[in-house]
């Protein structure tokens, strides 16, 4: 070896460090931002100067973003009901049971959870609007079906293909039908995977911008990406950065908080749903 | 498992329940999806409009291509495949395309392999490495909007600091740079996606390789390019291909951090700015389905050449 060993460590701490600075430091000035008022905002610093809470107290007391935050939960959390109820079933058959068509099917939702959002917008906006949904979050709900129901049927048929098929025949034996199946076998079995897939699917509904600055027209229906997005001053010149920062400090704790509680089966889901074919 | 000699009853009601339990999902499916998608593809053919897209006149290839004829001899042609503005948002899109997903995949590679390595503090520092991907995506183009500020902007100040620019730049205005902004906060915040991908396929390498090839002597460099990239080059291009067609349909990065910039304007931006800020909602619905067929033929492509086992065998 030619380089000698000391400095090949250097430079592996030297290269850590620069990852863990990167991936960081982004998020450590939105807080440090958020934390700031008036002109302190207007000069660049590294550190804190002076903490106020301010910025949180306006947008969590004045207006309507708490009432958006609440939108953006029930949204996700309605989107994650109903994908999972319809996914596991669907999963169960897709994985457990042989039918004819069973490989163009998983095809066909491979494809739809491929489908450029923009590509259903013109044809989802008259649906939306001829059911009389346009403003409501009804349409969030309805719309976002279309990458979290693919995903959640994908993901969930990976983790039950993977079961042993024993336990699943000595209940066939018994007589148990396939409902019963479902319900007493495999769901004690692939919670697990499911709490991964449901937490997925609630990132995405919670991240969702297109479908929710369409479908939504009046402040108090957004949801908190559109509502962030859509934060303004008096006039152009008077960006709120401390106002954004704060609210995004307020949507993004809670989801990183997630991620690292879950880190090894959100990295687990990640991989089955989009490496394993 | 063995198929048996004859059809057994039991068999016949498990393929009855089997479409049973997919049938709702297929409903929700069909309509959320697949009726979108074909009224999409039938405005892009009519003169549509938003307030009653339901009367719209049937005009064939018009909002595509349209040859008037001036009656004088002159004439000029018409449509999304004469529009430059579209020429301009396809070359936009494959740019950001092709440059997210290198880098992408160079700085994941990266990421994968020190994480990869044994040593103190990595189950923290994967943590860490996760967070970007963490942040809404609305989230990250504000936070970059703000650090890429012209006037109070950190980066400008860094890089004046480390005296690589003398002047502050104008990141998100500025045409010859506002592409590049768009990449940095897209590169920022799926690079951690990448990385996970790549890592779980090093994982899948057989440690005894690695200590075969440490006692033979062979240089790491040369045990990377002829053990490892093999062996996770089939995790590395699906990773790839997912986030390709992902980078193709682009819209909210954009939207947030430099919107009406042709500069960046990708294929989705500019459908919906037709569709619903130039009230040309057939002529949206047009590029909508263009984007559409690229992406529905890259994708078929893809899988056709990486051979996806769609089966649902072992």
């Amino acid at each position: 070896m030619t380089i000698p060993t000391p400095v090949k460590r250097i430079a592996f701490y030297a290269l850590v460090l620069v990852i863990l600075v990167q991936a960081l430091f982004p998020f450590y000035y939105a807080i440090l931002t958020s934390l700031e008022n008036g002109q302190a905002l207007f000069e660049v610093n590294y550190l804190p100067k002076a903490v106020t809470f301010d910025n949180y107290q306006h947008m969590l007391t004045d207006g309507v973003f708490g009432h958006q935050i609440f939108n953006s939960i029930f949204v996700a959390t309605v989107v994650v009901i109903f994908s999972l109820s319809l996914g596991v079933t669907a999963a169960f058959a897709l994985s457990r049971i042989r039918f004819r068509g069973r490989g163009l099917l998983l095809f066909t939702i491979l494809s739809v959870s491929m489908f450029p959002q923009i590509a259903v917008l013109s044809g989802l906006f008259e649906l939306i609007r001829n059911f009389g949904l346009f403003n409501s979050l009804w349409s969030l709900v309805f719309s976002y079906m279309i990458f979290t129901l693919p995903f959640t049927v994908w993901v969930l048929t990976t983790f039950m293909r993977d079961m042993p098929i024993e336990i699943e025949e000595a209940a066939i034996m018994d007589g148990a039908s396939s409902f019963t199946i479902i319900r007493r076998i495999f769901l004690p079995l692939i919670w697990p995977a499911m709490v991964t897939t449901g937490l997925l699917a609630f990132i995405h509904a919670w991240n969702e911008f297109l479908f929710a600055l369409t479908f939504l027209s009046t402040d108090s229906q957004r949801t908190v990406p559109v509502a962030i997005a859509m934060i303004s001053g008096l006039s152009e010149f008077e960006v709120p950065w401390g106002n954004i920062m704060a609210a995004s400090v307020i949507v993004t704790v809670p989801l990183i908080a997630l991620v690292l509680v879950f880190q090894r089966k959100i990295v687990s889901g990640l991989t089955a749903g989009a490496v394993k074919g | 498992m063995a198929e048996p000699v004859e059809k057994s009853t039991l068999s016949h009601q498990r393929v009855v329940s089997a479409w049973v339990f997919l049938a709702p999902m297929l409903a929700v499916l069909a309509v959320v999806a697949v009726y979108p998608l074909v009224r999409t593809i039938y405005f892009g053919f009519t003169d549509a409009s938003i307030d009653f897209p339901g009367q719209a006149q049937w005009i064939g290839f018009r909002n595509y291509l349209e040859y008037l004829d001036f009656g004088d001899g002159t004439g000029e042609f018409y449509g999304l495949l004469a529009d430059p503005d579209w020429w301009r948002a396809v070359w936009n899109t494959l740019r950001f395309t092709f440059f997210s997903v290198l880098f992408e995949t160079i700085f994941g590679m990266v990421i994968a392999l020190v994480l990869n390595t044994q040593f103190p503090g990595r189950a923290l520092v994967r943590a860490a490495v996760l967070i970007p991907w963490a942040i809404p995506t609305i989230v990250s183009a504000k936070m970059w909007a703000w650090m890429m500020h012209d006037q109070f902007g950190i980066l400008n100040d860094i890089l004046m600091k480390l005296h690589i620019i003398a002047e502050p730049v104008a990141w998100t205005a500025n045409p010859d740079t506002a592409l590049l902004a768009v990449l940095i906060v897209d590169i920022w915040k799926t690079t951690p996606f990448m990385a996970l991908l790549i890592l779980a396929g090093l994982q899948m390498v057989p440690k005894d390789m690695y200590e075969a090839a440490k006692l033979d002597g062979i240089h790491p460099v040369r045990v990377f390019r002829k053990v490892t990239l093999p062996l996770i080059m089939p995790a590395v291009l699906v990773a790839i291909v997912f986030r390709a067609l992902d980078a193709l349909r682009v819209f909210d990065i954009v939207y947030v951090l430099t919107p009406n910039n042709p500069n960046t304007a990708t294929m989705s931006v500019f459908a919906r700015e037709n569709l619903f800020d130039f009230d040309q909602f057939a002529y949206g619905s047009a590029a909508s389905t263009l984007l559409f067929l690229i992406i529905a033929l890259l994708t078929i492509g893809f899988i056709r050449a990486t051979r996806m086992n769609l089966g649902g065998e072992r």
